[in-house]
């Protein structure tokens, strides 16, 4: 049988914070966690490779600052990656690294094939436009110049978020928590992009809103076969949605596999500690 | 104590606003940075015009200074005399007989011609500035062409308002590169900035940015395939005093009657209009 091609690999991903020194660039490093002692550097992702199939959802698990969200936003193009491959299969085949492509090439790939869902509705949404605008924002992103198209567009989407027509003209600002995510999942999923990241998406939410947004990501990836990375550090969250999983710590990746043997065999100490802890 | 140099600002100072001047018509529409100087007149109150103008300005020119298309505002007059004190030259208050217009929120009415220059004022250079506040962003925004900002801006006037509510200052693009302010003139005057015959320098003195739109350049408004840019409409309205009404209009309230009655904004086009009505009879 074939392997059947990754939508997603990412090949000894670093993001560093910092030049780092004699120190810390040292072979066997001695590191405080993800930070050198001498010099702040931060090492918040080092060496991260994983791939991402077509329909799957990848979980990523960690503690609070364990590089989960510098991931992300690298893959986002957010942040510029220190050192690192990144490979699409539907960008040139997956033949160029598009963490060196130039900056309009990047901004082309996010707004055509991913969206991305933030830990932190600020950072994800303009919270004095309207609803209707902020979905159209990648719309337009991407090239769009028909109104009524894009408004078509933004309120099926509304609707699929089950966000009331009545509120899609208003601005997220006067939004709970939860509608506010829903339009973030939204605005990710308006250009119809094969790949998904979602960053804490539930985080901070009630329980019952929890229950809901989860709802809605899951049919999302069973309706439309989208790939999803969900970051979370809710091994509960983790367990309902991902097929396999990665945990991280200190910036590195420390175990991966079916979320299924990861939650019930855990192999690296640190993870036994996070499972076991929970039970 | 050494004289006051000819319009006012030193040599030195003349040369570096006419570089940015020539590297603006270099590359239309382009935002060129300049050292901005301090002038007998508040920042805010059309210092980056009034910079331009001293710059370029020469013993024959010939100026005439508008505000809203008012020619005796005290602002226009303030500038008027700075100008003339420090240069001598002539003023005038007829479009076609001046060589340099400097003005605030308005293209004149009389078309301008090869040999005429036109400078406006700018309280804001940034197109993109109320989408981004950080200048090192919109920066890269320009030189990576990446104008989505300032179509999210009018889609969101649609939504709020089914039409682009943006009255004066409204988008263009210039020469298929550079989205830019065109100042806060009415939407009336965007068509008049394209291809035009006389060379138009912007000048935000605060912002201290210089940019151009070099003669016979294509400058096109911002628009939606389905929402196309339309000026303001003043179907049904004449000017009360000279019946035009292919003409940019002010709605103003007659304080007896308390009517509303319209006029031309352009006061001297108005003045030249209502003579010529006078000397035909
Ligand atoms: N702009 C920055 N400058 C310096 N250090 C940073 C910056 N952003 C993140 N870091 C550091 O990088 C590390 C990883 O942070 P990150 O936000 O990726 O963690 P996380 O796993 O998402 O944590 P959380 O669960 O709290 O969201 C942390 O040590 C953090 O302090
Ligand atoms: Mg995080
Ligand atoms: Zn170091």
């Amino acid at each position: 049988m074939m392997q059947e091609q990754p939508v997603l690999s990412i090949r000894q991903l670093s993001k560093q914070y910092g030049d780092g020194c004699t120190h810390c660039q040292h072979e066997d490093m001695k590191l405080e966690k993800n930070f050198c002692p001498v010099c702040k550097t931060v090492y918040a992702c080092r060496s991260v490779s994983f791939d991402l199939y077509r329909g799957e959802i990848l979980g990523i698990v960690g503690e609070s600052g364990s590089g989960k969200s510098t991931l992300m936003k690298s893959l986002y193009f957010d942040e510029t990656v220190t050192s690192g491959e990144g490979y699409l299969v539907d960008y040139e085949n997956g033949h160029n690294n598009i963490f060196t492509e130039s900056s309009q090439m990047k901004r082309h790939i996010r707004n055509t094939i991913l969206g991305m869902v933030y830990q932190n509705p600020m950072l994800g949404l303009k919270m004095d436009f309207s609803s209707m605008s902020n979905i159209a924002e990648k719309q337009i992103a991407a090239g769009n110049r028909h109104v009524r198209q894009m408004e078509e567009r933004s309120l099926s989407l509304l609707q699929h978020v089950k966000i009331p027509v009545h509120r899609s003209k208003e601005a997220p600002k006067n939004f709970s928590g939860g509608m506010q995510q829903r339009v973030q999942i939204a605005k990710a999923m308006s250009n119809n992009p094969p790949i998904l990241l979602l960053d804490e998406v539930t985080t901070g939410l009630d329980l019952s809103v929890q229950a809901d947004v989860l709802d809605l990501i899951k049919s999302i990836q069973r309706e439309l076969n989208i790939s999803m990375i969900v970051v979370s550090h809710d091994l509960a969250v983790i367990r309902m949605l991902a097929d396999r999983t990665i945990v991280m710590l200190n910036g590195e990746i420390i175990e991966h596999g079916l979320t299924d043997q990861v939650l019930e065999d855990p192999q690296h100490e640190y993870t036994q500690q996070l499972v076991y802890s929970l039970l | 104590m050494s004289a006051v140099p000819f319009a006012l600002l030193d040599e030195q100072s003349k040369r570096e606003i006419r570089r940015a001047i020539l590297k603006g018509i270099a590359i239309p529409g382009y935002q060129v940075p300049f050292a901005s100087r301090e002038l007998p007149i508040a920042r805010g109150w059309g210092t980056g015009g009034l910079q331009v103008t001293l710059a370029l300005i020469g013993k024959n020119d010939v100026l005439k200074v508008i505000d809203q298309g008012s020619d005796d505002s005290v602002n226009a007059v303030n500038i008027k005399k700075l100008v003339t004190k420090t240069t001598g030259v002539q003023t005038t208050t007829r479009t076609q007989d001046a060589t340099l217009v400097q003005s605030r929120h308005r293209i004149p009415e009389v078309p301008l011609r090869a040999d005429q220059v036109l400078v406006l004022q700018v309280p804001e250079p940034e197109p993109l500035r109320d989408i981004e506040r950080s200048e090192f962003k919109t920066k890269r925004y320009h030189a990576e062409k990446e104008y989505s900002g300032a179509y999210l801006m009018l889609f969101e006037q649609i939504m709020r308002y089914n039409q682009t509510s943006q009255g004066a200052d409204y988008p263009v693009l210039v020469n298929g590169r550079y989205v830019m302010n065109p100042s806060p003139i009415p939407r009336f005057d965007n068509p008049k900035i394209h291809q035009s015959d006389a060379l138009i320098l912007f000048g935000a003195g605060r912002e201290k940015k210089i940019y151009a739109v070099p003669p016979y350049t294509n400058v096109e408004s911002l628009a939606f395939e389905d929402y196309p840019f339309v000026v303001e409409q003043f179907e049904g309205k004449v000017c009360r005093e000279t019946g035009l009404s292919d003409v940019f209009l002010d709605e103003l309230t007659d304080e007896v009657t308390g009517e509303t009655y319209y006029v031309c904004n352009d006061t001297s086009y108005m003045q030249e209009i209502l003579q010529q009505k006078v000397a035909a009879k």
